[in-house]
């Protein structure tokens, strides 16, 4: 990371150094910033757009209405659902691809190429692909299923809670498969040629090769990359949004869409109050998440 | 064997990436009978382009290609420019609060921003920037301006230090080495990130229904979603509308998917 020559500092050059940073710093701290903490203030002011006549401190009042709603422990739960089936099926399925990818054959590039496209779309859009292929009545996926004997009638994918959380759940992996795929590719070329031939001097099978060379190699990357897709699969509510809207009565929300939906009926004191409460859950994760593996790490 | 079952298995996963996008080009090549009868049919019996039309004489599409248009286009080049010089200072200066504006950054990048959505209608409201192509404009950049900035930093980190010194001591001023020595390398990484940000533009859907209602003003996504309505969608046009606006951004991926491999991989492997 370190650079060799960093010069001295002078005048001139923070002058320098200021006149360049100062158009992105200006705009995060105005459009980013400034309203995420006006927006945590909020979590503890009465605060409703419909009414803005008076904008009192409550104290937790916010948090407590939160708290009380049945909606929004449901949409914790889904987001557990969401986030741990996505990330393993993903995770899962996208370390197959990087294997059978890993080493080169023709047209490997073309294939990535194609396999690469989801990635162009956006959650929104991917969404309302699948939506239109889980169509209860006109959709493909239940054409198909019927054709090949699966089911015997056309099931409403969308409209019944325990099939609408598989089917989103469906989507999002089909969208984040060759992330894992691309990041696990990347990963497994970072190990050493030598470890491999070192191992196979020993007589290790391709199969003890893996556990014992690979593994461990990239398991500080996988580590990360994984707590990264947790926070960005936790993130990212537009795939719902589009695909089933939080419903079948909130069968699929989870509390990115729950926050919306609380900005989109202009309460913005409890969504302030959502969304500290959805930040002090990532944060607590994400401390559990590294002391747990870093001292797995150490302990081996 | 094993070859055989390998091969296998890729093509069905191949076939499983593209058959939704295979399933919405049919879907709005199909006449509107075909869409909404049994049995399903995988190839429209005649192919039309009625939903196309429909879509660019009945909802006005083409204003919203042409606002999703110019504001990713203005956005994105704002946002490189900005990422081009913040990039470069954070790459070859050490400076106090060098390591808290990195941090500060990547915060943006992590942490779920959706809190900020409430408080940010305020504020373009206040601007009076609320259905304004302009603001929306301007939260984009404001969205992006990390990305920009941290991957750019990136490329200059990996361009040695002795061609601008080299340049330098040619009579050439920091500023003009900038120019006419690094810039001309980096070429290819500000052009990848030039698109990357054009199609998170052009892709972006909270921030814009949140600011824009106006007919005039309202980019693709947002049409799009006014299209959903509580019990019905016109699959046909809402068919066609997903592959107009997807095709830019398809083709744009492709042209730099190998960079945005690197600067995916390259943080997280490196580190």
């Amino acid at each position: 990371m370190s650079v060799s020559a960093r010069p001295a500092f002078t005048p001139r050059k923070a002058l320098f150094v200021a006149l360049c940073l100062l158009p992105g710093v200006a705009f995060v701290a105005l459009f980013t910033y400034w309203p995420m903490v006006r927006g945590s203030v909020m979590a503890f002011q009465r605060y409703n757009l419909f009414d803005l006549t008076e904008t009192p401190f409550v104290g937790l009042e916010n948090f407590r209405a939160v708290l009380a709603e049945p909606r929004f422990w449901t949409a914790l739960r889904n987001t557990g659902t969401w986030v741990g089936v996505s990330l393993a099926l993903q995770f899962l399925l996208g370390f197959g691809l990087a294997l059978l990818l890993r080493r080169h054959f023709r047209g490997r590039g073309l294939y990535q190429a194609w396999v690469f496209f989801p990635w162009a779309m956006s959650g929104f859009l991917i969404g309302l692909l699948w939506r239109w292929m889980f169509n209860g009545q006109f959709g493909v996926i239940n054409d198909l299923l019927l054709k090949a004997g699966v089911i015997e009638e056309r099931i409403g994918f969308l409209a019944t809670p325990g099939w609408a959380m598989t089917s989103v759940i469906i989507a999002n992996v089909w969208y984040g498969v060759t992330f894992f795929a691309i990041m696990i590719m990347a990963a497994l070329q970072s190990v050493p040629r030598e470890l491999y031939e070192a191992a196979a001097v020993d007589g290790a099978s391709k199969v003890r090769q893996f556990w014992h060379v690979t593994l461990p190699h990239i398991r500080p990357t996988l580590t990360l990359i994984v707590l990264l897709r947790i926070i960005w699969i936790l993130n990212f509510p537009d795939l719902i949004y589009s695909m089933t809207g939080g419903g079948p009565a909130g069968g699929t929300d989870i509390v990115t869409t729950f926050l919306i939906q609380q900005v989109t009926g202009g309460d913005y004191g409890r969504a302030g109050a959502v969304g500290l409460l959805v930040l002090g859950l990532l944060l607590a994760f994400a401390i559990f998440y590294l002391t747990v593996t870093r001292s797995d790490e150490t302990s081996r | 064997m094993r070859r055989l079952a390998k091969t296998a298995v890729l093509a069905a996963w191949l076939l499983i990436t593209v058959f939704p996008l295979y399933w919405i080009l049919v879907t709005s090549l199909k006449p509107k009978s075909e869409i909404f009868s049994m049995p399903l049919r995988y190839w429209p019996s005649r192919v039309t382009f009625e939903h196309y039309r429909e879509l660019f004489e009945f909802a006005d599409f083409g204003t919203y290609l042409v606002n999703s248009l110019l504001v990713s286009l203005a956005a994105a080049a704002a946002v490189t420019a900005i990422g081009v010089l913040g990039g470069y200072t954070l790459a070859r200066f050490s400076f106090p609060g060098r390591g808290a504006l990195m941090l500060a950054f990547l915060v943006t990048q992590m942490i779920p921003l959706f809190i900020a959505l409430g408080p940010l209608y305020l504020l373009m409201s206040d601007l009076d920037l609320l259905n304004r192509l302009a603001g929306l404009m301007l939260v984009y950049v404001a969205m992006l301006v990390p990305f920009s900035t941290v991957i750019m930093r990136g490329f200059y980190e990996r361009i040695p230090v002795a061609l601008e010194e080299a340049a330098q001591v040619d009579g050439a001023s920091r500023l003009a080495a900038m120019v006419r020595v690094v810039i001309p390398v980096m070429l290819p990484g500000i052009a990848a990130t030039y698109i990357f940000a054009f199609v998170q533009c052009w892709n972006e859907l909270f921030l814009a229904i949140t600011f824009i209602d106006s007919e005039d003003a309202k980019t693709i996504p947002v049409a799009m979603n006014s299209f959903i309505t509580q019990y019905d969608i016109d699959w046909g046009s809402m068919a066609a509308a997903t592959v107009v606006s997807v095709i830019p951004t398809l083709v744009m991926f492709a042209a730099i998917r190998r960079y945005i491999v690197e600067g995916l991989t390259a943080g997280a492997v490196k580190g």
